[in-house]
């Protein structure tokens, strides 16, 4: 019992880093219809940067604001620089952007602070909580941190004018240019959020996986499949099926025998695939129905 | 070039001393024979290296052999001949290593690659190499099948690898733990089960139901904290932990958490203390034990050591961007003296053929960062260069040496 305990606390831990990056890749699939590959690599790096500030002495909650400052007006920079152009493109110009946004911030990571693990700091300590062992303080923080930014996302996107005009502008671009949202800014909008929420689960992820450039990618894939399990157009399923995918992961590895701990991956995806076949648009997705 | 042979030579000598030596003087002292790449003046020697990619970091221990061979030339090269160092990158792509390494033996004409970086990158090239014939010297990996002399005669490894290291482990384990319930956490892959046969071949088949759990993880996983809580709750006391330096931290740091206090065994991959034990905490580390074959640069056990301060003097005047606390930069030279032992060697009969002989007959060689006592020995059957270890145990600071020499010779 202890050990069932324990791996689906620790399951949850790791969801809870899977949901914040199926968060991130789900506000820019609702800004662009596309899935980001650089998503990773584009919190890597604010991560990176609030290691610097750290580093050089200022204190965590100032750098921990300034950090997703800095990483909303870059998540704006990027759209509007290399990806505004694109946005008539083909589907596959875009892939090849992404993967281009990728290699270059994988590198910049490695080559300015090195590939060597870092440490980050917690700002909720690393004590067992409620001195049992099951779950610590920083694993706690981390479920706290992902459920506030769900509830922000949610009253952003339904009790502001802002949220009502993004949503419209991804929903029907034309209309909504119609009745005067200016579309463009809506979809870089939606990038600079994507991009601040990618800063914040990187700096929660960090003091668990400790810090190096290549940091998210596992986590990018297991963020995907949390991300399309929970539904692509869904912020809250994506967190759900982030925590799944955590979870699932963990007791296949844990209590399937022989194959578990190597096929876990495998039986997520599994799992995935037959939610997909009953409902194609995730549990909590909406359908969409395009025009031909 | 014409080429001779020895028998030509062989052949030819009593004939000369029959019609009067003196006569036939232009004869040279000792016959040269020439392989690709070689001149009165020049080595070609080929290298790939991860000089960008994820494995960027380990690209050191190239620039380490450039800068050990630019140092010889500077003495004055191997019997007159200077090394002429081509590398180049590979980022870590096998694909991009057959390109590189079909360059190096097609275009530059290359005598011998020596050093090349990683096991996969090794890996593809293997058939090449040895098909062509052409040597594929003191690959930069632990995979045990390096150590191929019947089937891969022109391959050959340098550091001690990973199956005699999990050899060790389960000597030590078996000797310091007779009642050893261990958990054995590696990666995935060829070269995570290279350690785990080592271990399990170690404890032999009367010992291998003392491994409870044997967990696995993937370079991708997040962390490995669901793994250590599972030998915890299998009731293990031992943790055998071969994984890559983020993987070792991961569950280093997790144990300490969970309160768990097993005997624990790091392999020789993650014993870094900058790498590994410190972003794990070095108090969670106190107790570890692990095993070595260099001189750790920052342990300052070394600091009137003549070798370590050999090194600090290469790397002052040769290399002086590289790192000091980086054990890549101490492996990157040792790896290139061996290579110029193995030129001096073939004295003037510096052919592929010659080569992969005189790296298969290596005896007693030593090079100023092994630690007191390991020496470098190969046979024609015995492809494994280096073979003997050390312990030590981490004492919260550094690690301290003990014990004598382990020999893990596999086979």
């Amino acid at each position: 019992m202890q050990l069932f305990l324990q791996q689906v606390l620790a399951g949850l831990a790791n969801g809870a880093i899977y949901a914040g990056m199926a968060l991130a890749l789900v506000m820019i699939f609702l800004a662009i219809d596309h899935l980001n590959f650089a998503q990773g690599e584009m919190a890597t790096f604010s991560t990176f940067i609030a290691w610097q500030l750290l580093a050089w002495g200022c204190p965590y909650w100032i750098t921990f604001v300034l950090v997703v400052a800095i990483s909303f007006v870059g998540g704006i920079a990027i759209e509007r620089v290399l990806f505004k152009p694109l946005h008539n493109a083909d589907i596959l110009a875009n892939l090849v952007a992404f993967i281009a946004l990728f290699s270059i911030l994988n590198s910049a990571d490695g080559y300015i602070w090195d590939y060597t693990i870092k440490t980050f700091p917690t700002p909720f300590g690393s004590k067992p909580l409620f001195g049992s062992v099951l779950i610590d303080a920083h694993e706690a923080g981390m479920l706290v941190v992902t459920a506030v930014l769900l509830g922000l996302l949610y009253l952003f996107f339904s009790g502001t004018r802002l949220g009502l005009a993004m949503r419209a502008a991804a929903h029907n671009p034309v209309s909504a240019r119609l009745v005067g949202i200016r579309v463009g800014w809506m979809t870089a909008l939606g990038w600079g959020i994507a991009a601040a929420i990618g800063a914040v689960s990187g700096m929660l992820i960090a003091p668990v996986v400790f810090l190096d450039p290549n940091m998210m990618f596992g986590v990018l894939l297991y963020g995907f499949a949390g991300a399309v399990l929970g539904g692509m157009t869904s912020p809250g399923g994506a967190v759900l099926g982030g925590f799944a995918v955590g979870v699932i992961e963990n007791m296949a590895g844990t209590f399937v025998p022989y194959v578990g701990r190597d096929l876990k991956l495998t039986i997520a995806l599994l799992v995935i695939v037959a939610v997909l076949m009953v409902r194609p648009a995730g549990i909590f997705g909406r359908t969409t129905v395009s025009r031909v | 070039m014409k080429h001779l042979t020895r028998r030509t030579v062989l052949a030819a000598a009593p004939a000369a001393l029959a019609f009067g030596g003196p006569l036939l003087a232009p004869l040279p002292a000792r016959a040269k024979q020439y392989g690709p790449g070689v001149t009165d003046h020049e080595i070609k020697v080929g290298n790939t290296g991860p000089y960008s990619g994820p494995a960027s970091s380990y690209g050191t221990v190239n620039k380490a052999e450039a800068a050990y061979y630019k140092m010889i030339n500077a003495q004055g090269g191997v019997n007159g001949r200077k090394i002429n160092f081509v590398s180049y990158d590979d980022a870590y792509t096998p694909p991009k290593t057959v390109e590189m390494t079909r360059k190096l033996v097609e275009e530059d004409h290359v005598l011998f690659v020596a050093g090349s970086l990683g096991t996969p990158t090794n890996t593809a090239i293997w058939r090449y190499m040895n098909e062509h014939k052409v040597p594929q010297l003191f690959v930069g990996t632990g995979a045990t099948k390096w150590d191929d002399p019947k089937h891969h005669p022109w391959t050959i490894g340098w550091q001690p690898n990973y199956q005699s290291e999990g050899r060790i482990y389960a000597a030590y384990v078996l000797k310091n733990k007779p009642d050893a319930v261990i958990g054995v956490l590696y990666q995935d892959d060829d070269f995570g089960k290279d350690y785990l046969k080592g271990v399990l071949d170690g404890l032999g088949p009367k010992h291998a139901s003392m491994v409870k759990v044997k967990a696995t993880y993937e370079t991708t996983d997040a962390t490995v904290d669901s793994q250590v809580v599972q030998m915890k709750s299998a009731g293990c006391n031992v943790i055998i932990n071969t994984a890559i330096e983020k993987f070792a931290a991961q569950a280093i740091r997790k144990a300490a958490q969970i309160e768990w206090k097993p005997l624990h065994v790091l392999s020789g991959i993650g014993n870094s203390v900058a790498g590994t034990l410190k972003p794990a905490g070095l108090e969670n580390s106190k107790g570890i034990v692990s095993d070595f074959f260099v001189k750790d640069p920052t342990d300052p056990e070394w600091h009137n050591d003549a070798g370590y301060k050999w090194w600090v003097g290469f790397m002052d005047k040769w290399y002086p961007e590289g790192d000091k606390t980086d054990g890549a930069n101490v492996y990157g030279p040792s790896v290139a003296a061996t290579v110029i032992q193995v030129l001096k060697q073939c004295g003037s009969t510096l052919t592929r053929e010659n080569v992969i002989r005189q790296a298969a007959s290596l005896h007693h060689f030593t090079v100023p960062m092994l630690l007191p006592g390991i020496t470098i020995n190969t046979t024609p059957t015995d492809f494994a260069p280096i073979k003997q270890v050390q312990m030590a145990r981490f004492d919260g600071e550094r690690w301290q040496l003990f014990g004598p020499l382990l020999n893990g010779a596999v086979g």
